[in-house]
């Protein structure tokens, strides 16, 4: 059989084509988006960049419905915009399997947050799945859809940052045609209204604790006995962490997290000594494995922050540190906006305006750092224009003169177009700046409903953002060149000023797409310098200022974008043709 | 035995690329091999960070504090930030570019001096100007592609197994000179 070496999120989308999935939908976000990126690529599985989670959700749930096997996949906040559908669907159950990979960050690696997904699907009454390498991200994916399809549920496999952008070896298998349940009316079991859900919660109930009764017996939760003075019970990624620190360590190898197989974890209790609990964020296997008196130890010496390590078992249980130099005092590297970002430039005219900006989910959440210093909230997706709003309400017009909501396109097309809505209609007088660059730019550039592709690539009508905000009665929606900083200083001055929402489109396509090059490179004047330093206040990571106090451009990164040469007001710097 | 590599950069300086050459290279020479990578907003210009373990059998994606075999660093800076996962005897290959953060460029905090000097004093370090190198060749792409065949040098694969997979791995347009890029750090 064919071996490769696979992404965890590759992996997850090989198992989905292995399972014979016939749809995927999802949103992208960090670090789930190169499940449906892989997904794509196999031509019996219909999938799609849904404009959120939710609806991503609710595709997969009506092919499943149907008859077919499906999949959602999203970052774990992203659970939460699918979380009113999760909930429900856990009620009425599925007819071909359905699996929601939900992939969460610990260490905040691209995240708002650090949310543990097994607390929601506590919660939500959904089993979860838990794979530790590529190999098992293929192999529990289609585990899960044996496991939905038997104990009619939806079923969540849990990832994390480090298992979904690793690569390990994988052995590759055939595709196996499931063959399509067949539809049956059944309101009982798909209309979730009171009368009929008071009985699927019923079910539901009595399916969980089947599952937590067969999980003992299920393969993927795995006793592994060696040394019985010290038992670890752990799960994904810390599993290897455990088998790197503890190679002799005995080892209970929890493949489902949710819900827990008591009988298998009491007698592997009984067997060893000294128990730890080794799982990252929540300590949620802990708490009820605890609550059933068995003593173990966990977040009393591990953190519930960020990620684990071999070398964290070495330190606080083998007592063994490694031997090693402290990490040198080194001056941070944050991410930045890149050179020739159209970001750069609209956040360079409002600094210089002295706008405060309600920010939202994006690359262009780096106009919070300095020297931007532009944006002062974001909270998640879509939040931007509505926290503006809510300024508004609770302070009144005079207080948001200087302020705009800055939004991205995807982001706005993901919930934003929800919150303009309101304030529409509830009478708010904010402005809205889309920041619009073609793309869903942070996750490395998906298409959505706004760029007029697909994400098998099929060319089809975009949708006009332009006329969307329109068609809710807004007369002024102004479309500028984000590049443009003289237009825009003058129409963001003006639409602060008015007394009705205004919505300002600044487009410029992401300078990372593909064929999107600006056919020059700027280039300083050195007699012309003044050495102020105005052209390095908006970042750009291209210049800097020479030994003499001149500026330098550094011709390897410039993108050739013009801003600095339009603030200089001395014409030292000058673009040339590349 | 495992092998421990790290690749480390500036978001931005191809170090998916590179793993994604190493990972090729272990793999076919029958290895068992785990890489662990950074997506998303850290790659906007960010410090990054790329693991690579190869052996019998790996367990852990990631290298920690006081393992690396070889350290790759693309950047000066990030060399520096990144020398305490060497191991006693372990390899760093730097090439010897300074790119400021955007907190040295605000005046928020210096770039410190003589940073290759220094880490000579502890370190077995392998220094290369690699894009001035690369721009000698024609493309100031590739010059990770001369670093990685310094560090090549310290790990245990044939020129023409790395040439192979190097066909194999970037576009096909670009084979021929990032083969010679690979080349000129490999054999000097």
């Amino acid at each position: 059989m064919e071996k490769k070496i696979m992404l965890g999120n590759e992996a997850v989308a090989r198992g989905a084509y292995e399972a014979g999935v016939k749809v995927s939908a999802a949103y992208p976000g960090t670090p789930s988006t190169e499940i449906s990126e892989n997904i794509a690529l196999y031509d019996a599985i219909y999938a799609e960049w849904s404009p959120n989670e939710k609806v991503a959700a609710e595709v997969a749930i009506g092919a499943s419905i149907s008859g077919v096997r499906a999949m959602a996949s999203m970052k774990h906040v992203g659970v939460n915009v699918a979380s009113d559908p999760l909930y429900t669907i856990s009620y009425s159950g599925v007819n071909g399997g359905l699996v929601l990979v939900a992939a969460d960050d610990p260490g905040l690696y691209s995240s708002q947050n650090e949310q543990d997904t097994r607390c929601v699907a506590r919660a939500a009454l959904v089993p979860v799945l838990e794979p530790s390498d590529s190999q098992e991200a293929k192999d529990f994916v289609k585990f899960a859809y044996e496991l939905s399809e038997k104990y009619d549920t939806p079923v969540i496999v849990r990832t994390t940052t480090r298992l979904a952008h690793s690569q390990g070896t994988v052995t590759l298998e055939d595709r196996v045609e499931v063959e399509d349940k067949p539809y049956k009316r059944d309101p009982g079991k798909y209309v979730m209204m009171p009368g009929n859900a008071i009985g699927r919660h019923v079910y539901v109930e009595k399916r969980m604790k089947a599952l937590a009764e067969d999980g003992s017996g299920f393969p993927i939760n795995r006793a592994e006995y060696n040394d019985p003075s010290i038992g670890f019970i752990t799960s994904g990624i810390p599993y290897q962490y455990v088998k790197e620190a503890c190679p002799n360590a005995s080892v209970l190898k929890l493949g489902m997290v949710h819900p827990l197989p008591r009988r298998l974890i009491e007698e592997f209790a009984s067997k060893v000594e000294k128990l730890y609990i080794f799982e990252e964020l929540e300590p949620v296997i802990e708490e009820q494995v605890k609550s059933w008196g068995i003593e173990a130890v966990g977040k009393e010496i591990f953190t519930l922050q960020g990620e684990y390590s071999a070398n964290m078992i070495r330190e606080k249980i083998l007592h063994a540190p490694v031997e090693g130099k402290a990490p040198a005092q080194v001056p941070a590297r944050p991410p930045i906006l890149c050179p020739g970002c159209p970001h750069r430039s609209v956040y360079s005219v409002l600094r210089r305006l002295g706008i405060h900006a309600a920010g939202d989910i994006g690359c262009y959440t780096l106009g919070a750092v300095p020297p931007l210093n532009v944006i002062d909230t974001t909270i998640c997706m879509g939040s931007s224009i509505s926290t503006l709003h809510g300024m508004e309400k609770a302070k009144g017009r005079e207080y948001i003169k200087d302020w705009v909501a800055v939004i991205g396109d995807s982001t706005f097309m993901h919930t934003g177009v929800n919150s303009l809505m309101n304030m529409v209609y509830n009478q708010g007088t904010g402005t809205v700046m889309i920041l619009d660059n073609s793309t869903t730019g942070m996750t490395g550039h998906q298409d959505h409903a706004a760029t007029g592709k697909t994400l098998k690539g099929e060319v089809v009508p975009a949708i006009s953002i332009y006329k969307l905000c329109k068609s809710m009665g807004i007369s002024h929606v102004i479309e500028v060149d984000a590049f443009d900083t003289q237009k825009l200083e003058q129409v963001v001055k003006e639409e602060v000023a008015r007394d009705e929402v205004s919505v300002i489109i600044a487009q410029s396509p992401c300078v990372l797409l593909k064929g999107n090059v600006f056919p020059y490179k700027c280039s300083p004047i050195k007699d012309a310098c003044k050495k102020c330093g105005m052209c390095l206040k908006p970042g750009c990571p291209a210049l800097t200022m020479a030994a003499d106090g001149t500026i330098a451009i550094d011709d390897t990164m410039c993108n050739g974008c013009g801003l600095c040469m339009q603030i200089c007001k001395f014409g030292a710097i000058e673009r040339v043709e590349k | 035995m495992t092998k421990n590599i790290m690749i480390v950069g500036v978001g931005g300086q191809g170090t998916l690329l590179t793993s994604r050459i190493l990972g090729g290279i272990t793999l076919g020479a029958g290895y068992d091999v785990k890489l662990s990578e950074v997506h998303g907003m850290a790659q906007r210009g960010g410090s990054v960070v790329t693991f690579v373990r190869y052996g019998e059998n790996v367990a852990e994606p990631i290298v920690e504090e006081g393992q690396a075999d070889v350290l790759i660093a693309f950047e000066k800076l990030e060399a520096l930030r990144y020398a305490h996962f060497l191991k006693k005897d372990g390899a760093l290959v730097v090439n010897e570019q300074r790119i400021e953060p955007i907190t040295v460029v605000t005046g928020a905090a210096e770039y410190p001096e003589h940073i290759v000097e220094d880490l000579e004093k502890e370190h077995t370090v392998y220094k290369i100007d690699a894009m001035e190198e690369a721009k000698k060749l024609g493309n100031s792409k590739v010059f990770n592609i001369i670093v990685l065949g310094m560090a090549a040098k310290h790990m245990d694969f044939s020129k023409e197994a790395w040439l192979k997979v190097i066909e194999e791995t970037v576009p096909p347009k670009t084979v021929a000179i990032n083969q010679k890029a690979f080349l000129k750090g490999f054999e000097g």
